[in-house]
């Protein structure tokens, strides 16, 4: 009897131990943040002994899923408008939204000869074909349509842009060649700290608003132990480490 | 509410793509069919089985590796543009021909299927009767497999209009040449314009409901696939 009880007792400790310290959060991230999400969930599981697992995708389509009872507990958004729209709308935890980087955008060719000197390759416009994200839904696409007006070549490039529904297929476009060039993340094509292939621009930063995204606990996280861990997790100077090596700004 | 300006364009836009690739579909699947339904040969299978692909393909892939081939570094891609057309990928022709692939299927196989339930019989008596081949296929088989070849079109048709994923893939959203009206409504999904997208919507759900109706009244007896 006594060796029943102390095994029960252990198998309760053990159990405990994980509900406390081993959780897992379900996170939807932003697809643009796709590569420094799987270096940070592998760290995180280092670190915390949480595991966090991620969906990535739009922020429009994870908006729709989280109001119609997705079970994500923290919400990685591509833009900071979406994540203040839930917070107006009751969904997350009051408090907890924060900027967790800032994106950059990059004029991108995968013809490592195509863009050698910055922006005047728009201007001479002799390409077929030039990529975006779409503007509306995407705001990495917002921001390319703010740069192309703050260079006045908007109205001359515009029968030639062609649309991708988020990043990552615009990107797709470009590298397959099929559009030439195309304005995409920086996060998509710099690796350890340099354009990792074909030729880029990166936009300067005053070109268009700050491509804000932020983060928030939703309020499926309550009580998750391994969703707060994680939002504290990304402001520690590991991570923005991290977020900073893939071409992400953090204010 | 209502429709939009753009909403009209993409209405449009699918229903000319719809019509021209059901044309296209019956004159290029017709011969196939006919070849399908009557041939003893070895590559009846592989055919068959090529024609029938995008039936069980993810529209991901049949998009990726057109956009691949159309590509300027796919075949597909330097055939077009040694011709002096260009690239096709997110351009109109570059949705016909990939919804051409995309719809084959649904407009061989109720053909193929009304060919090879004629039988031999009818064409051997019509033979004896001195009808040529051309003849014995638009006095004979045209007439008998009528409802197949109806069924083809209308499928055909409805396929098409309900594509998406190959479009998404390589039409790039340009208004009046390959936004169609799945991928505006997936726009305002995702812009969270739920009021826009549900006419769209909800105009595709009875539209798709009333091609069915019409199918399944004025051709009850048919094969359906």
């Amino acid at each position: 009897m006594k060796t029943l009880t102390t095994t029960f007792s252990a198998f309760a400790l053990i159990a405990a131990t994980f509900a406390t310290h081993a959780e897992t959060v379900q996170v939807a991230v932003a697809a643009n943040f796709t590569a420094p999400m799987k270096l940070i969930a592998e760290s995180f599981k280092q670190d915390t002994g949480h595991t966090a697992e991620a969906a990535y995708g739009s922020t429009g389509k994870f908006y729709a899923q989280i109001t119609n009872g997705a079970p994500f507990q923290v919400f990685l958004a591509a833009d900071d408008n979406t994540p203040a729209k839930l917070e107006a709308e009751g969904m997350t935890q009051p408090g907890t939204r924060f900027t967790y980087a800032t994106g950059t955008l990059v004029l991108w060719s995968a013809d490592p000869a195509l863009i050698e000197d910055g922006a005047k390759v728009l201007g001479r416009n002799k390409f077929r074909k030039l990529a975006i994200a779409n503007p509306k839904t995407a705001p990495y696409g917002a921001s390319a349509v703010e740069t192309m007006k703050a260079l006045q070549v908007d109205q001359m490039l515009a029968p030639k842009l062609v649309q991708g529904e988020n990043i990552a297929q615009t990107y797709q476009f470009v590298s397959t060649g099929n559009a030439e060039l195309g304005f995409v993340a920086l996060s998509q094509v710099f690796k350890d700290g340099r354009i990792a292939e074909g030729s880029a621009w990166i936009v300067p930063a005053e070109m268009h608003e700050p491509i804000r995204q932020d983060a928030v606990i939703l309020k499926t996280g309550e009580g998750n132990a391994a969703a707060s861990a994680l939002v504290d997790y990304l402001k520690t100077d590991k991570v923005k480490a991290i977020i900073r090596s893939f071409g992400y700004q953090i204010q | 509410m209502g429709f939009s300006d753009a909403d009209l364009q993409a209405i449009w836009l699918t229903l000319r793509l719809a019509s021209l690739v059901t044309i296209l579909l019956l004159l290029i699947g017709t011969p196939i069919a006919w070849w399908l339904a009557r041939t003893s040969s070895r590559w009846k299978g592989p055919v068959g089985a090529v024609v029938a692909l995008p039936l069980v393909l993810p529209p991901t892939v049949l998009g990726f590796y057109l956009l691949l081939a159309m590509g300027p570094h796919g075949p597909v891609g330097q055939f077009t543009q040694s011709l002096g057309i260009g690239l096709l990928p997110f351009t109109y022709w570059g949705l016909v021909v990939a919804s051409v692939f995309y719809s084959m299927p649904f407009v061989v196989q109720p053909i193929q299927n009304a060919i090879e339930a004629l039988g031999e019989r009818p064409l051997e008596v019509a033979a004896t009767l001195r009808a040529g081949p051309w003849d014995r296929f638009f006095s004979v088989v045209l007439p008998l497999a009528k409802p197949g070849f109806f069924t083809a079109a209308i499928l055909g048709f409805a396929h098409t209009v309900g594509e998406f994923g190959v479009v998404l893939m390589i039409g790039g959203n340009i208004p009046g040449a390959t936004r169609v009206v799945s991928v505006q409504i997936y726009d305002y999904v995702e812009a969270m314009e739920y009021g826009q997208a549900h006419w769209l919507a909800m105009s595709m759900v009875i539209f798709s409901f009333l091609v069915l109706l019409a199918l399944y009244t004025l051709n009850p007896n048919q094969r359906r696939f």
